[in-house]
């Protein structure tokens, strides 16, 4: 049972990661229709900045109050790497507006492999890891038996998490933005007759999509402490995973898919073998698309004859 | 229903028995019934036209038969065969082949090409065989190209033959559509709105090509269209949809006079 | 000249954003030395980025105009009709100097191009199913492996020799193309993708985990190499009585012969591909991909079973995958998971998206020159896959319609044309 709360507790904690990337996706996917494959590697480059900037922060300035530090780091990546969603829009997805499905994904393709190789050549290719900014946490349970350990850091996870999905939330119920946005998934085109500048909320939907893989990228690298140029490509297709199985378009299937999605992992990490952990995504991957590609939460789509 | 069902089950060996029977038929988008409850059969060597305002239905009758669309109540036979519920390709296999209202040919790929592709199910040829070029494999290509030229002709697009299908008039891909269904030998034939875009003297050729396809070919055709003139002249039976439901059946004659036909179309006076 | 400090203010402004973006990955360093982390400032990369940046936004009308003429020239000089027996002899002397031209290379550039002839088929494989058939396979590395290991395993536990191997491989990847293909084809075109890319990634996986069956990471070693009707490219036979190529034909040992077999192996093979696929693509299945691709709902409509056309090709193309993969185990004599990651199926793609999708000459132009150059200019090595990246991205802004329709050869008519309209 303890065994069992301490699965649930790392699967939540993934599950907030996937999630926080899964909506990039959805709402993208929501609006123009395409798998935005550079996505993960949005997150990747939001890890690196995060660590820069923590680095810069403590080593280089000697700043020493934690909530300041976070809070400054949030904010310079989620500025960078918008303007990084901002730009790979621009320069890869809007000239290829309105052709085919697969010409934007192998665009898209092509995105990803490009960053990966762009961090490769200004970071190298190693591993980096990082000192823990936040250490400790709690522990449950008997003192000689199986101890339930919830970290700060998987806290401070879980509330980042819950904090920027609401203010999405309502950012996309209450605003006359948000509204755009929710028109454009309806019905692209036309929203444009109604002369609302679909490309401005095209484009926002892949800065506040970029924003939260930032927050993502920020929170893995200060958990995990250890990031490589290549994280994002496996977390990219993870929550996709995520986004699929909630529903493609539907923001809170990409949460409950995000959450799914960490439990399942973490489950089959621990009662069946780490190294198949990845291969029970990938599988779920398989079989939501072959068996219910509208996911949990999402519509199903008439085919036009 | 008993009437229907007693037919197909006592007494199969009729000679004139309906080719298509379509009994209760409805389909159901989220909250919208688009068609309800819809009856009706064709013979054998039958025209049968279904007409009625747009939007009653008409088109997603013809996907609910072709298999386009999973009706969501009634049933679809061909020949006294469920054939409902089925994949659409299988239906065409049994013959049962369509036109569609806006023209859906294979526009980047020549004209005989097209009338190539739809000989596919007919082509009996190994992959081995077309591999080296077995004089097997020559001899079945040379007949499916005499084949489409001989549909080529009757349609008279013989000299557009190597034209890129998407470059032809209008009229012209209509009946290269047609042929295209033709090649399959249907026994069944579904035209949607085949005189839509046609000019009077392109609508009388058809009109002439409909009833030759049923007198030399066999053929029943079921077609959906909005001239009266044609469907008048041409039809056998004719069915008046409005709102998805049906609101009468008969020859032409009762349908002209039909006050129910006569109120869908000129609205109440 | 109005117009021209509004030029000159965008083009500031892309830089200036540019420097935004490339600052903290190019500018900024992190120096890992033990446990103490440091930055290092680097602002070379930055400022060549924001004037490559500032340049190309100033060229962009100017070259827009260039790419145009490009396009025209491009549709000028490929005449689509040369005729017959002119295009056989041109290809019977490609051949001719394909097979002799080893002789006279240097070892190390026979040995890129029999690479260079791996990549060549696996495009051509693939091409079947991206250009032809219009289905993104981004697992195609999968089928690769499955050839690859196939032969390792059947050597190593049945002691068959590699031509004994290659049609089982073939098969044995085709089927798995088949079990793969058969659930995943009816699913929409992104989906496919993804689900082919959620396969390749299983069967990497799987090939790292089965350590008992597949070496685990470590791979399989020691795999023969392909032999000239039984007799063995070493210095000495592996087996107790077995001849060698150079003891037979009484000449002096040397390494260069079996660079140069496995070259015209691979040639071979190459050439093999090519002619099947030539076939396939004249005759019915052939011409019902393009039909497929064109408009899937009027092929129903005549009867045409989409899944099986598509099983076909994609069964094909696995095929192929298989074919080339056992040859990439033979030629490297050691394979691990590394080599078939989902970078491998990326640079495919990129090949058969050069190629013009569905051009076959493109295609084998392109993986010439997407694994030959790399090889050829080391320094370049390190920006190989970011190249292949940006030429996805460019190709499909550029030349979006190497997605259309393949250009497929077409039966005629013979039939009097219509005068002029």
């Amino acid at each position: 049972m303890l065994e069992f709360s301490q699965q649930i507790i790392n699967g939540l904690t993934l599950g907030s990661i996937y999630a926080l990337i899964a909506i990039g996706y959805t709402m993208v996917y929501g609006i123009i229709g395409m798998i935005n494959f550079a996505h993960g590697e949005i997150y990747m480059i939001s890890a690196y900045i995060g660590l820069i900037t923590i680095t810069a922060l403590t080593v280089q300035f000697g700043v020493e109050n934690v909530p300041l530090i976070l809070l400054f780091t949030l904010a310079v990546s989620i500025l960078i790497t918008s303007a990084y969603g901002w730009t790979i829009e621009r320069v890869a997805y809007r000239p290829l507006r309105g052709s085919p499905r697969l010409i934007p994904l192998i665009s898209a393709i092509g995105m990803s492999i490009f960053l990966q190789n762009y961090v490769q050549i200004g970071q190298g290719a190693r591993d980096l890891s990082m000192q823990p900014l936040i250490s400790g946490g709690w522990r449950f349970g008997p003192e000689d038996g199986f101890q339930v350990y919830l970290s700060y850091m998987q806290v401070l996870i879980a509330v980042v998490t819950v904090l920027f999905m609401t203010a999405l939330t309502l950012f996309i119920a209450r605003s006359r933005l948000g509204r755009a946005c929710r028109a454009c998934s309806q019905d692209l085109t036309m929203t444009n007759l109604l002369g609302i500048d679909t490309n401005r909320v095209i484009s926002l939907t892949f800065v506040l999509g970029a924003a939260l893989a930032a927050v993502a990228g920020v929170l893995i690298s200060l958990y995990i402490g250890k990031i490589n140029p290549f994280i994002g490509f496996e977390a990219g297709i993870k929550a996709f995973t995520a986004a699929v199985l909630g529903g493609i378009g539907s923001i809170p299937g990409a949460m409950l898919g995000g959450v799914i999605l960490g439990l399942a992992e973490s489950f089959a990490s621990a009662y069946l073998l780490t190294e198949y952990k990845d291969v029970v995504a990938f599988s779920l991957l398989v079989l939501v698309l072959l068996f219910r590609p509208t996911g949990l939460l999402g519509k199903p789509e008439i085919e036009k004859v | 229903m008993s009437e229907l069902a007693s037919r197909t089950i006592s007494t199969p060996a009729v000679v004139n028995r309906p080719l298509l029977q379509v009994w209760e038929l409805s389909m159901r988008f989220g909250g919208l019934l688009a068609v309800d409850k819809v009856t009706f059969e064709v013979r054998p060597r039958q025209i049968f036209a279904v007409i009625g305002p747009n939007g009653a239905g008409k088109t997603t009758v013809f996907n609910c038969i072709g298999g386009f669309y999973r009706p969501t109540s009634g049933s679809v036979l061909l020949d006294g065969h469920s054939i409902q519920g089925q994949p659409s390709h299988r239906i065409a296999r049994l013959g049962l082949v369509r036109t569609f209202q806006n023209v859906r040919l294979f526009k980047n790929m020549t004209v005989v090409e097209n009338l190539l592709i739809s000989q596919h199910t007919q082509l009996e040829t190994g992959f081995l065989q077309g591999l080296f070029k077995t004089p097997k494999y020559r001899r079945a290509e040379t007949k499916a190209l005499e084949r489409a030229a001989f549909w080529l002709e009757k349609v008279n697009l013989l000299p557009v033959a190597n034209r890129e299908a998407g470059n032809l008039a209008y009229g012209q891909q209509r009946r290269l559509e047609i042929a295209r269904c033709m090649i399959t030998q249907p026994k069944l034939l579904m035209l949607d709105e085949p005189a839509a875009g046609l000019n009077p003297q392109e609508t009388r050729d058809l009109d002439r090509l409909i009833n030759e396809l049923r007198a030399e070919h066999n053929v029943a055709v079921l077609l959906i269209e909005h001239d009266m003139s044609l469907v008048m002249g041409i039809s056998d039976q004719i069915l008046v949809m409005e709102y998805g439901r049906p609101i009468a059946t008969g020859v032409p004659e009762q349908i002209r006079t039909d006050p129910r036909v006569i109120k869908a179309y000129l609205g109440e006076e | 000249m109005k117009p021209m400090p509004r030029h000159l203010s965008e083009a500031a402004l892309v830089a200036l954003l540019a420097g935004l973006l490339t600052v903290p990955i190019l500018g900024i360093q992190i120096q890992v030395e033990g446990i103490n982390v440091s930055l290092e400032g680097e602002p070379w990369p930055v400022v060549l980025a924001m004037v490559a940046v500032f340049v190309a936004r100033l060229l962009q009308v100017p070259l827009k105009a260039i790419s145009s003429l490009v396009h025209i020239t491009h549709r000028l000089s490929l005449p689509t009709h040369l005729p017959k027996a002119y295009f056989l002899g041109l290809l019977a002397l490609a051949i001719i100097a394909a097979a002799i031209w080893p002789f006279t290379a240097s070892r190390g550039s026979v040995d890129i191009a029999t690479l260079a002839l791996i990549y060549v088929m696996l495009g051509l494989g693939l091409n079947v199913v991206v250009g032809f058939a219009g289905l993104l396979d981004l697992g195609y590395v999968a089928f690769y492996a499955v050839g690859a290991y196939g032969y390792a395993l059947l050597s190593m536990h049945f002691g068959l020799s590699f031509w004994e191997c290659l049609p089982l491989c073939v098969i044995m990847a085709a089927m798995t193309g088949c079990l793969l293909g058969f659930p995943v084809l009816r699913l929409r075109g992104d989906y496919l993708a993804i689900v082919t890319l959620g396969f390749g990634e299983i069967i990497r996986l799987l090939l790292n985990n089965l350590d008992e069956l597949t070496g685990g990471p470590d791979g399989i070693g020691n795999i023969p190499k392909p032999t000239l009707f039984g007799l063995e490219f070493a210095r000495r036979p592996s087996i107790e009585g077995g001849t060698t190529f150079h003891e037979f034909f009484g000449l002096d040992y040397s390494g260069a012969d079996t660079v140069i077999f496995l070259y015209l192996v691979a040639l071979v093979m190459t050439l093999f591909i090519l002619y099947v696929i030539n076939r396939l693509i004249r005759m019915p299945v052939g011409r019902a991909w393009e039909a497929l691709r064109e408009d899937e709902i009027a092929c129903r409509s005549l009867g045409l079973n989409p899944t099986t056309i598509k099983l076909s090709a994609f069964g094909f193309g696995a095929s192929t995958a298989g074919f080339a993969g056992a040859f990439f185990a033979a030629r490297q004599g050691f394979i691990n998971p590394e080599s078939f990651t989902f970078i491998e199926s990326a640079i495919v793609l990129a090949i058969v998206v050069l190629g013009g999708m569905g051009s076959q000459i493109g295609v084998i132009l392109a993986a010439i020159a997407l694994t030959a150059l790399p090889e050829m200019a080391r320094q370049f090595a390190e920006y190989r896959m970011l190249i292949f990246g940006l030429v996805l991205v460019l190709m499909m802004i550029w030349r979006p319609q190497g997605l259309l329709p393949a250009t497929r050869p077409r039966l005629e008519l013979p039939v009097r044309e219509e005068g002029s309209s």
